[in-house]
């Protein structure tokens, strides 16, 4: 449909199919705690705002430092948390650890929550959808080094496959390895290199072919 | 001179390099301690401070004066799936409350 005063053609956007047993829970839960006076209808559309302003890029600034400043590569690797939040300003709203999962030539991270979807929001904004289902969730704990081959990455016998189930208060991000032939690069043209699937573990950062 | 007295649950009980086994209980319980490590062995890697609040007594609402300490345990592939077909050097990290596992004497 386009008229004139919205130009471009799409299926109207209208919610179609009733909603599901979460759904209504959820609205019944939300209108209950704010008929009680407990939260405000102000203070959760807040928190959403909160949780749409973090995203990958943070995590991949953090990187770059770690790739190219070795102090704060130090200081991150004790802790994470109190780095991002010195450094970077990312502020840690859930109250949560985060323990950063530096990859080596010895040893390949992977995170994951077996239980739900726990991961590094502050740092890396909401999960992918796969990180939330059952298939990634059983299987990154039961054959890693499968579930790492279906993205595409394939770890050396000879390399240790360290998983992290978080579950608790800590959250983890992977320190993924420095790509060759990016010795050239400004912190910036790293930060771009580096992808949410590779801080959650699932694949290499990879320097373009070309140079920058 | 006084001698420090600590709170209960203040100090750590376990150290890194502690060799310690995750608890089976029934009924089943905390399912923050997922059920495919119970019972299983690992390792203390690191104590994780400050102390934290016990998630399961949380979840009942009771949420004052359980704070005691998350530990980060090393458990290879190998001793949760005795067909694990990876690495023998592959493993798994997790953080697990205190009141969750037991020392294994050496």
């Amino acid at each position: 449909m386009s008229t004139p005063e919205h130009d471009h053609a799409h299926a109207p956007v209208q919610q179609t199919a009733p909603a599901g047993y979460y759904e209504i829970m959820e609205t019944a839960v939300r209108e209950l705690l704010i008929e009680k006076k407990l939260i405000t209808a102000q203070e959760i559309r807040r928190q959403l705002e909160v949780l749409d302003s973090r995203n990958p890029a943070l995590g991949a600034k953090v990187v770059a430092r770690a790739w190219i400043d070795p102090d704060f590569r130090q200081r991150l690797l004790a802790d994470g948390r109190k780095a991002c939040e010195e450094v970077f300003d990312i502020s840690f709203y859930d109250d949560t650890q985060l323990i950063i999962l530096e990859n080596t030539g010895k040893v390949h991270n992977l995170i994951v929550c077996t239980l739900c979807s726990c991961y590094p929001r502050p740092v890396l904004g909401l999960p992918p959808d796969w990180y939330k289902l059952k298939p990634y969730r059983a299987r990154a704990v039961v054959d890693p080094r499968s579930v790492l081959a279906e993205f595409g990455t394939e770890i050396p016998a000879d390399v240790e496959v360290r998983v992290h189930d978080s579950t608790a208060m800590v959250r983890y991000m992977v320190l993924p390895l420095r790509p060759r032939g990016t010795e050239d690069y400004t912190e910036e043209q790293l930060a771009a290199l580096v992808t949410r699937d590779a801080m959650i573990g699932v694949v290499p950062v990879q320097a373009p072919r070309s140079a920058p | 001179m006084n001698q420090l007295v600590y709170a209960t649950g203040q100090r750590a009980l376990f150290r890194a390099g502690d060799r310690i086994r995750i608890l089976e209980r029934a009924p089943v319980g905390h399912y923050r301690v997922p059920i495919y490590l119970r019972g299983k062995q690992g390792l203390i890697e690191l104590v994780i401070e400050p102390t934290a609040i016990d998630n399961e007594e949380e979840g009942f609402g009771r949420n004052a004066g359980s704070h005691r300490h998350y530990y980060r345990i090393a458990v290879p592939l190998s001793e949760i799936w005795p067909d694990y077909t990876g690495s023998p050097n592959d493993g798994l990290r997790i953080e697990v409350f205190e009141n969750w596992i037991e020392r294994i004497d050496a």
